[in-house]
């Protein structure tokens, strides 16, 4: 009996992402959970600008290429084009936090019936480790060589709890895949958003904190701790808004 | 005959994308075009279409590309300043291959300008409308009646060729009203298996993306996209001759400027002038075996523009620079008069003898 497999949701394309980078993990997740609802042939994801561009090429359903942070009103029109496809946005945090932060919340006010799967790993990745912003106080970048300095540039932008304050959103929640009881989680937590769309109940995000061994300068290993000890405190996990939330739920 | 209705050149805009099988609409309220966006408000509930005010003119394009990809009809409209917003979208709609029928009601610029009618957007239309190798079709209504007939064929040409179809009009035409027939035939409807629809497991995924990242494959997409390019300029030419066949000097007018240049050439003719007019329809491909060929009989050309001088460039390049060319400029929300005009065709007269 075979009891581990590729989800019939990712292509067999060699993934182009870093060693030790979790986004393989997360892409994995998304597919489970395509998997599971038996929605593969009806659902189409939409890339971001970033190290995910090419998400394109992992997985195994139609896909549309968007500009940088347009990826939500991109899903919006295919969504309103055919309301019965399941349409999902996979986005890190430069595109969906900095360039397109109009498109996230407007979106979520309009509570469109997408989900978003939003990779926070602190960085951008793929033009080679600038700050972000989602880039923690006094963390070395690129463009923040003597670490961030708030004083100079700014905070770094907690998405969930800002959206946990737009009517218009169902289903807000950050996770995090740096250990085995996090990706159990945040299975869960992207599993719940796509069914919520399939019920037709509106917009959902799930924040997923993610790791950048190479622009972070450290071992995938390393990376792990890093998330925990440092991210984690910074953007606590959990459920930041469920419009829907069962008796009992947490 | 066909029935005619009074119709506000906006609002025809509008009703003849309803009629061209558009179910989708997203707008953001800019003047001198923000009845487009009220009228589908109206329009789109009651024929089950989706009316959406997007965030911005940039969220109203990608919307846009969002429904193309999926495969159905969709448009966006704005003027000038919300036009320049969108021209991320138009790379990306050129980039991706994508259909797509776009409106500006042009006014005066630049930056914030003003909201008087304009055409210095010219350029912007024609040229540079987004990073990257790539043509749009523009066309240029010269009436409310042409409002109807060009949008109508704009959503053809972009399904058929699988790009965007500017329809470049300004704040005078836009706002004007004219009895218009609305009878415009049969919608085409073509096939696009290329569209995002969901696999249903009975095909490979389908991709729509304007990225490769070697170099030799994005260069061949941009050689088979010329090539289109080509056979349009070849096939899709549209323009209006007036008063040509003895013409000795030829006003070269699009939009509200042509509507201006014909009673101009009216007063020529009564003073002894010979002026005629060529009317470009479509901005590009632009006439220009049409102007190549007047310059074998005319003296000289006249390129009446409500800007401080853009299509002039098409013109001197269409005829080779064979014959004097003089600008008639109006810019700033200003419409030039038939006075304008008409020492404009005394100059080239002059010059041209």
């Amino acid at each position: 009996m075979v009891v581990f497999k590729k989800p019939k949701a990712l292509t067999d394309a060699v993934m182009t992402y870093c060693p030790g980078c979790t986004h393989g993990i997360i892409h994995r997740l998304v597919a489970e959970a395509i998997d599971e609802l038996d929605i593969m042939g009806d659902t189409i994801g939409v890339a971001p600008v970033g190290c995910s561009v090419m998400a394109y090429d992992f997985f195994n359903v139609d896909m549309v290429q968007a500009a940088h942070g347009r990826a939500p009103a991109v899903a919006t029109g295919i969504k309103r084009a055919d309301p019965s496809k399941i349409v999902f946005t996979y986005q890190g945090d430069g595109d969906l936090a900095a360039i397109g932060t109009a498109e996230t919340v407007h979106s979520a006010a309009r509570g469109e019936n997408i989900t978003i799967i939003f990779v926070n790993n602190a960085i951008y990745g793929m033009t080679g480790g600038q700050m972000a912003p989602t880039t923690l106080p006094g963390m070395v970048t690129q463009t923040s060589p003597y670490g961030r300095d708030v004083e100079k540039a700014g905070y770094p932008v907690k998405v969930c709890e800002l959206l946990q304050n737009v009517d218009g959103a169902a289903y807000i929640e950050r996770v995090s895949v740096n250990n085995i009881k996090n990706i159990n989680a945040a299975k869960k937590a992207i599993l719940k958003a796509f069914k919520y769309q399939t019920e037709g109940k509106g917009f959902s995000l799930v924040e997923v904190l993610s790791t950048c061994p190479t622009n972070w300068g450290v071992s995938p290993e390393k990376s792990l701790e890093w998330l925990g000890e440092n991210m984690i405190p910074y953007f606590p996990l959990r459920c930041y808004k469920d419009k829907f939330a069962q008796e009992g739920d947490k | 005959m066909s029935e005619k209705v009074l119709m506000k050149g906006n609002e025809a805009i509008a009703e003849a994308a309803v009629m061209a099988g558009c179910r989708h609409y997203f707008g953001y309220p800019i003047t001198p075009q923000t009845e487009i966006a009220a009228y589908m408000s109206k329009r789109m509930p009651q024929v089950d279409g989706v009316f959406l005010q997007a965030e911005s003119e940039i969220a109203a394009i990608n919307m846009v590309i969002g429904v193309s990809a999926a495969g159905k009809r969709a448009m966006t409209s704005s003027s000038s300043p919300g036009i320049s917003l969108k021209s991320e979208g138009f790379s990306y709609l050129a980039g991706c291959d994508l259909p797509a029928f776009i409106v500006n009601v042009q006014r005066g610029g630049p930056g914030l300008g003003g909201i008087q009618p304009s055409q210095s957007d010219y350029w912007q239309a024609t040229r540079a409308s987004g990073h990257g190798d790539f043509r749009k079709i523009v066309l240029a209504p010269a009436s409310v009646q042409e409002m109807v007939s060009l949008t109508f064929k704009g959503f053809d040409l972009a399904d058929k060729y699988r790009m965007t179809v500017l329809l470049l009009s300004d704040g005078t035409i836009g706002q004007m009203m004219e009895p218009v027939s609305l009878e415009m035939g049969d919608v085409t409807k073509y096939d696009k298996p290329w569209a995002v629809t969901g696999t249903k497991g009975a095909r490979k995924p389908n991709i729509v993306n304007s990225l490769f990242l070697l170099p030799e494959v994005l260069e061949q997409t941009n050689i088979e996209r010329y090539e289109r390019y080509k056979s349009i300029e070849k096939t899709e030419v549209m323009y209006e001759e007036y008063m040509m066949d003895d013409a000795e000097l030829c006003v070269v007018a699009f939009g509200i400027a042509a509507r201006v240049s014909k009673n101009a050439i009216k007063a020529a003719r009564e003073k002894g002038i010979k002026a005629g007019m060529i009317r470009p329809i479509t901005l590009w491909p632009f006439p220009k075996d049409a102007l190549a060929d007047a310059a074998h009989r005319v003296k000289a050309f006249v390129s009446a523009e409500l800007s401080m001088g853009q299509m002039i460039d098409d013109v001197e390049l269409a005829i080779r620079c064979k014959r004097p060319v003089i600008l008639c400029s109006r810019a700033g929300g200003m419409i030039p008069t038939p006075e304008n005009v008409l020492a404009a065709l005394d100059e080239a007269g002059k010059i041209g003898g």
